[in-house]
């Protein structure tokens, strides 16, 4: 296939994933807005107020990038896990295996609709942010690259639970008992400071607390982690599970009889 | 002449055991219009699953215009165009973003694509549908959308799975004109049906598989030829008093009803004698229909040889 070719059929199935999620925005845009915003309005004003300050931040500023990095997180993983689902219950995915499209091409394509889906609802969220914090970015560069690193992981961890899953049911287990302890115990809401040692050590075990202290050393210049340590997880994580989704597309694992 | 598709050894056993194809080997001509029939379960569908690369074969080789599906991935699935049996495309989109997709996945720009979905769609009479979301199609036009899909990159073999199964005879028959038509055009057409008048009107060619085997391959034309017999039904305008004797061993004549008569005819026996028998004998015809379709009668004979076996 060229390299136009290959482009063009790059092209064609980002622009299905977008057009996918914005037709159902009621479903994929709007209710991670308002969720946020009820953390902002509840934790961050109403309970921030009388927390006062975390790592050296007003409560409010301290959760807004950990708040920001849930939302990336959350919808990058279920924009990929609920369409290529889909897609394989419909057996939708049939036009594209059938043509002439490179494995590797198929995976970019639904990786970046995914990462669409976690960026747009990501900078909602960071809209609604500014009518409760005045954001300033620290380090640009840094926060735009962990936000798209971020979200390219948990589009190709969403990847590989859709080609696991077998029922509606399996698509939501991961997010449910998996995906949100996760967050929620990766320093959204509180320094790992404040935990004993040995809580801050199983934190360290878990990669999204990496990934929430870099985004927010970004934006607030301050972070529990090393942030090049942080960057050398997300590569690591990139390349492994990149690696898998293009081993489980050549073996046509879930998608193949 | 150049070969379409040819299949060597194909064995296809599915994780559960059931093998579903037990070394099938199969030759296509391009430009040509082939029918593969069997019954539920025979393994037709399978054989286009393994062509189109949506089945892993256990053994085995399929090429496409001499190409082999593994090695020349891209050359072989561009020469492909497949229409399953089954409704695969999302329900949720407009019939127009349907086809321009497909013909994106070809790596046709989008200007390109917009052009060959609105040709297709037009040929196929769904035009004014373009803009609806294609679940609100009805069943025959779902079917006409897949067809419109698998053209999109105007593929030189296209594979129809029961493309009519469930359409009205209608519709049906101006899909056969549609299919006769870009058959004309060059494009090599393998067809499975279930209506075997169908693959009678349309088919040059013709191979039947059953249980995983193929256990006939050969034209239409000598399919046909091997008939023993064929029982027609006539119609007769006035009342029919006795059964009338005919005067020919290799001809019996049985009574439907008082205006209807059935007449086996023996293979080689000129039936323009049966009718001046039927003259001589002062039996008046309206009008004559087969009993069964021809190839139905050899199809079901083919089935229970092979089933004795």
């Amino acid at each position: 296939m060229f390299a136009n070719h290959k482009y063009i059929a790059f092209e064609t199935i980002v622009i299905k994933e977008i057009r996918r999620f914005s037709r159902i925005w009621l479903q994929t845009l709007v209710p991670p807005a308002i969720t946020i915003a009820l953390y902002f309005v509840i934790f961050g004003n109403l309970v921030g107020r009388r927390i006062g300050e975390m790592g050296g931040f007003q409560y409010m500023d301290f959760i807004m990038p950990g708040l920001i990095m849930m939302s990336v997180i959350q919808n990058s993983y279920s924009n990929v896990v609920s369409s290529f689902f889909s897609q394989k219950f419909q057996k939708t995915v049939e036009e594209v295996l059938v043509a002439p499209v490179p494995n590797y091409v198929i995976l970019s394509g639904v990786i970046v609709g995914g990462m669409a889906r976690g960026l747009a609802v990501g900078a909602i969220v960071t809209m609604l942010a500014l009518f409760f914090s005045d954001l300033r970015i620290e380090h640009p560069l840094i926060t735009v690259a962990v936000v798209l690193l971020t979200s390219a992981v948990f589009s190709l961890a969403g990847f590989i639970n859709a080609v696991f899953a077998n029922s509606f049911d399996d698509i939501s287990i991961i997010p449910t008992f998996v995906l949100t302890p996760l967050i929620y115990l990766g320093g959204v809401f509180y320094s790992v400071q404040l935990l004993p040692t040995f809580w801050q050590v199983v934190s360290g075990l878990n990669p999204i607390f990496y990934m929430v202290n870099t985004f927010r050393y970004g934006i607030l210049g301050s972070s529990d982690v090393d942030v090049y340590w942080a960057f050398l997880i997300l590569g690591v994580f990139i390349v492994g599970l990149y690696s898998s989704c293009i081993w489980l597309l050549r073996n046509g694992k879930g998608i193949r009889t | 002449m150049t070969t379409a598709i040819s299949i060597t050894d194909l064995k296809k056993t599915y994780v559960n055991g059931f093998e579903a194809l037990k070394g099938i080997s199969l030759e296509v001509q391009q430009g040509d219009f082939f029918a593969l029939l069997g019954p539920n379960g025979a393994g037709k569908s399978t054989t286009i699953g393994v062509i189109s690369t949506l089945v892993k074969r256990s053994s085995g080789s399929v090429k496409v215009f001499g190409k082999n599906v593994d090695t020349h991935v891209y050359d072989t699935k561009l020469d492909l165009g497949v229409v399953p049996q089954e409704i695969n495309f999302n329900q949720f989109e407009k019939v127009q973003d349907i086809v321009i997709t497909q013909a994106g996945y070809y790596g046709l720009p989008r200007t390109l694509a917009r052009e060959r979905a609105e040709k297709y769609l037009r040929k196929l009479g769904l035009w004014e549908k373009r803009n609806d979301r294609s679940r609100l199609l009805s069943g025959g036009m779902k079917r006409r959308l897949m067809i419109a899909r698998a053209l999109a990159h105007e593929p030189r073999l296209l594979i129809l799975d029961e493309p009519t199964a469930g359409v009205d005879i209608e519709l049906r028959r101006s899909m056969w004109e549609f299919l006769t038509e870009i058959n004309e055009g060059g494009t090599t057409i393998i067809l499975t049906t279930h209506y075997l008048e169908e693959a009678e009107q349309l088919c040059r060619n013709i191979a039947i598989i059953d249980e995983g085997l193929i256990i006939e391959n050969t034209s239409m034309r000598n399919l046909l030829e091997e008939l023993d017999s064929q029982t027609f039904i006539l119609d007769s305008p006035v009342e029919i008093g006795t059964v009338p004797n005919f005067n020919f061993k290799d001809v019996s004549v049985c009574k439907v009803d008082n205006k209807c008569i059935e007449v086996t005819i023996a293979a080689g026996r000129n039936v323009n004698e049966v009718f001046a028998e039927l003259d001589r004998l002062g039996i008046e015809v309206s009008s004559m229909r087969n009993k069964t379709n021809r190839l139905e009668q050899l199809f079901m004979s083919r089935l229970n040889e092979n089933g004795l076996k």
